[in-house]
């Protein structure tokens, strides 16, 4: 009988740290020679990729607004080119000492908006207050009201026009597209057959057409004598356009709601109107929030092609502005990157809210 | 209303839902007729009383101008129809090359996001989000302001090669025509051929054995080697049309104009960031549980996504990438704003020649109602080959 002694084993390691800066890295950058290798590759480009842009875009840029600095050799970006033209690129050819209205407008046009987004605010007196913001809107930009000079609305543009370009294209369409996705559901087929005829035909062609036609064709249309302002031809395009999308982003809300529902609100009595009006579109429209609000940013970067049809809206005021002045016109790039950020700003905190919305809206459904 | 029989089947009173529907019905006919009569009669008599002739005759005429760069040789002297097809050419052209491009590019970014590597997932999202967030008009602005004004002039022009990149575009050598190239094109068609026997053979033994051949590098493999030995029985031709520096322009070789290159660039840089969100929800949907499994089961990384993954992912991907091989195509016709003659601007110019507003505008729209039409067909046809097989 061999007596058996107390022999300690080995103590097994220690658990590898999975928190914290240090384990991130190695397993985020360095978890195996594949990642590894990766890290340092695009870690190399964007070392010497990110120093020379920063150098172009900040340390040797010039930020005086006089074009002979830029001349000069050795000069990085030009960012003079917008402390010299930033009025004429945010409000176009609207008069100079006029342009505290556009000002005011845009603002409170934008204040709007971002209340409409809030869910407290989605009560009944909000379309009102569209209304009235909407008047007062028109009242500053066109003016011959309160002692205001008149200003036509071919001289409206820059970030004025976009944003009501893009708004009121949202608010009109809205209407059209819920009827529109309402016939396509519907049982009677020469409205159905109508209603998915106009939103096939509309999404089967590009906006350029639409707007072609808008500008084209709109004149002979009317009565003979009839003169509609091409920013009203513009905008029945667009919102024709943005309807029919809309109307699919509807009807896709529409198809979700579970068919008990509907047959309940029949057990209860309910006319066709009624159920759809409190039973099925209440649920339908909450649902598609996020959906609406990325047709909205898309509604509102489709407004920069209204520029071909010779409207001056960002894009356009910026070729207006700077194309035409010899000394400014090697410079439009910064041009772009300005009002490319600009539409960057809008768009992506509009994305965000609607990622916010979605996660809402999925809220309801956790259990 | 308290009679015992139920309500005969035609019982025509207001009340009743059919003759209501039917009433509907024929107002909206009666409204929607009455709306286009009375544009359509607008269009006649403002038409009249400007003086602008009406009808397709026009598109039989002489068109007059010169078309920048077309597929096929064309001069002012042929008439409007070839005008436009040379436009639709185009669009086609931008079109198809931009699909496959932004295809490639937005798959791997889509992919990339799912990398373990954080770099790789940082640069794949800031990718999508600056591109996805500007107007695509504006990016093809940029990019034509890029190529025309900030790359060296012809003479000076940075090369790689025989490949030469400047104000003029991109410079590249092309082939002389020879008999070598049409038996490499036989060979190809062989090789294509031959890769479906493989495949039949490989899936035939797969079934048999379990055993399995390599999907790619293999076809791969036998395209390059027919190809290759048809090019060698015409005669190996290797004689290139080389580019060389002239004094003000690039002569010789083919060559990529900058509008070309622009609106290619623009389309399938932003065209990619939304086939990578795309691509990137339909792996995101496939159940955790199954990459897990495939891991569990041996297979590698890559034969996890080939095998697993993507299968399962592409029939929710199908649907939403078809909507944005129609935005690109749609979004091509943005390049009249930069001077590519695609079919839009020539029906522009054709428009502001003739003054036939409705007829070319309705061409243009026609063009892009087949294009869609057909871009759906076929990826219909495809969307129901990778559906799920059920009984």
């Amino acid at each position: 009988m061999t007596s058996t002694t107390f022999q300690p084993i080995a103590p097994r390691p220690a658990p590898v740290n999975s928190e914290g800066p240090l384990a991130w890295i190695k397993s985020n950058l360095l978890a195996d020679w594949k990642t590894s290798l990766g890290t340092f590759v695009i870690g190399g480009l964007l070392l010497w990729l990110l120093p020379q842009a920063i150098h172009w875009a900040l340390i040797s840029a010039s930020w005086s607004p006089h074009y002979e600095v830029c001349h000069a050799e050795g000069v990085g970006a030009c960012w003079g080119v917008i402390s010299e033209k930033y009025r004429i690129i945010l409000f176009g050819r609207y008069p100079y000492e006029e342009q505290w209205r556009p000002l005011i407008a845009t603002i409170l046009l934008t204040g709007l908006l971002v209340v409409s987004c809030m869910r407290s605010f989605w009560k009944a007196w909000l379309p009102l207050l569209w209304l009235a913001v909407l008047a007062v809107f028109f009242a500053l930009m066109y003016g011959k009201v309160f002692g205001l000079t008149q200003v036509d609305t071919d001289r409206w543009g820059g970030l004025p026009l976009t944003i009501l370009l893009s708004s009121l294209s949202l608010v009109l369409c809205f209407p059209i597209a819920l009827l529109v996705a309402l016939g396509r559901r519907s049982k009677l087929p020469a409205i159905r057959s109508f209603c998915t005829i106009y939103v096939e035909l509309i999404r089967g062609v590009p906006l350029i057409s639409v707007l072609f036609m808008a500008s084209f064709m709109f004149p002979l249309f009317m009565p003979q004598g009839t003169q509609i302002d091409v920013l009203v031809r513009v905008l029945v395009g667009i919102t024709l356009f943005a309807a029919a999308y809309m109307a699919e982003v509807i009807r896709g809300g529409l198809q979700a709601i579970p068919k008990g529902q509907v047959e309940a609100a029949a057990t209860l009595g309910l006319s066709y109107w009624q159920t759809q009006r409190m039973i099925v579109l209440p649920q339908a429209l909450a649902m598609v929030v996020p959906g609406i609000m990325n047709n909205f940013i898309s509604t509102f970067k489709d407004t920069s092609l209204v520029t071909i049809v010779s409207l001056y809206e960002l894009t356009g005021a910026l070729k207006l502005g700077v194309n035409s002045d010899a000394n400014w016109r090697p410079y439009i790039i910064e041009g772009y990157f300005f009002i490319a950020l600009i539409y960057f700003v809008f768009c992506f905190s509009m994305s965000r809210y609607s990622r916010w919305v979605e996660k809402q809206v999925n809220k309801s459904k956790l259990r | 209303m308290s009679s015992d029989t139920p309500p005969s089947h035609h019982h025509w009173s207001w009340r009743s839902q059919a003759f209501r529907g039917i009433v509907y019905q024929v107002l909206a006919v009666v409204a929607i007729v009455a709306v286009v009569w009375f544009l359509a009669h607008n269009t006649l008599v403002n038409m009249r009383v400007r003086g602008i002739q009406s009808g397709f005759d026009f598109l039989s005429q002489a068109a007059g101008f010169d078309i920048g760069e077309s597929l096929y040789p064309f001069d002012s002297e042929q008439p409007y129809w070839q005008a436009f097809l040379v436009g639709v050419t185009n669009t086609l052209r931008v079109a198809i090359v931009g699909i496959i491009l932004s295809t490639v590019l937005g798959t791997l970014l889509g992919i990339g996001r799912f990398s373990r590597n954080a770099l790789v997932r940082g640069v794949c999202l800031s990718y999508v989000e600056a591109f996805r967030n500007i107007p695509v008009l504006l990016q093809l602005l940029m990019w034509y302001v890029i190529l025309t004004e900030v790359l060296p002039s012809a003479d000076v022009a940075w090369q790689v090669g025989d490949f030469f990149l400047s104000k003029g575009g991109l410079n590249y050598p092309i082939p002389v025509w020879a008999a070598g190239q049409l038996w490499a094109a036989f060979g190809l068609l062989a090789g294509v051929a031959l890769v479906l026997l493989y495949r039949r053979w490989a899936k035939r033994q797969f079934e048999a054995t379990g055993q399995l051949r390599s999907a790619f590098w293999v076809p791969v493999l036998i395209l390059v080697a027919c190809s290759l030995a048809g090019w060698a029985l015409g005669g190996a031709p290797t004689e290139l049309n080389r580019p060389v520096k002239g004094d003000f322009a690039i002569e010789n070789g083919g060559a990529l104009t900058p509008e070309f290159l622009a609106v290619l660039i623009g389309l399938t840089l932003y065209t990619a960031s939304f086939i990578a969100e795309v691509v990137r929800g339909g792996i995101a949907s496939v159940p955790r549980g199954q990459g897990e499994a495939a891991s569990a089961l041996g297979l590698s990384q890559q034969q996890e996504m080939r095998l697993v993954m993507l299968p399962q992912a592409l029939r929710v991907i199908i649907p939403p990438l078809t909507n944005q091989y129609l935005n690109l195509t749609k979004n091509s016709s943005l390049a009249v704003a930069i001077g590519y003659p695609d079919v839009v601007s020539i029906a522009n110019t054709a428009l502001n020649q003739t003054g036939r507003a409705v007829e070319c505008i309705s061409l243009v729209m026609l063009v892009y109602l087949i294009t869609s039409l057909g871009t759906s067909l076929l990826m219909g046809w495809y969307n129901s080959r990778a559906a799920i097989k059920e009984r």
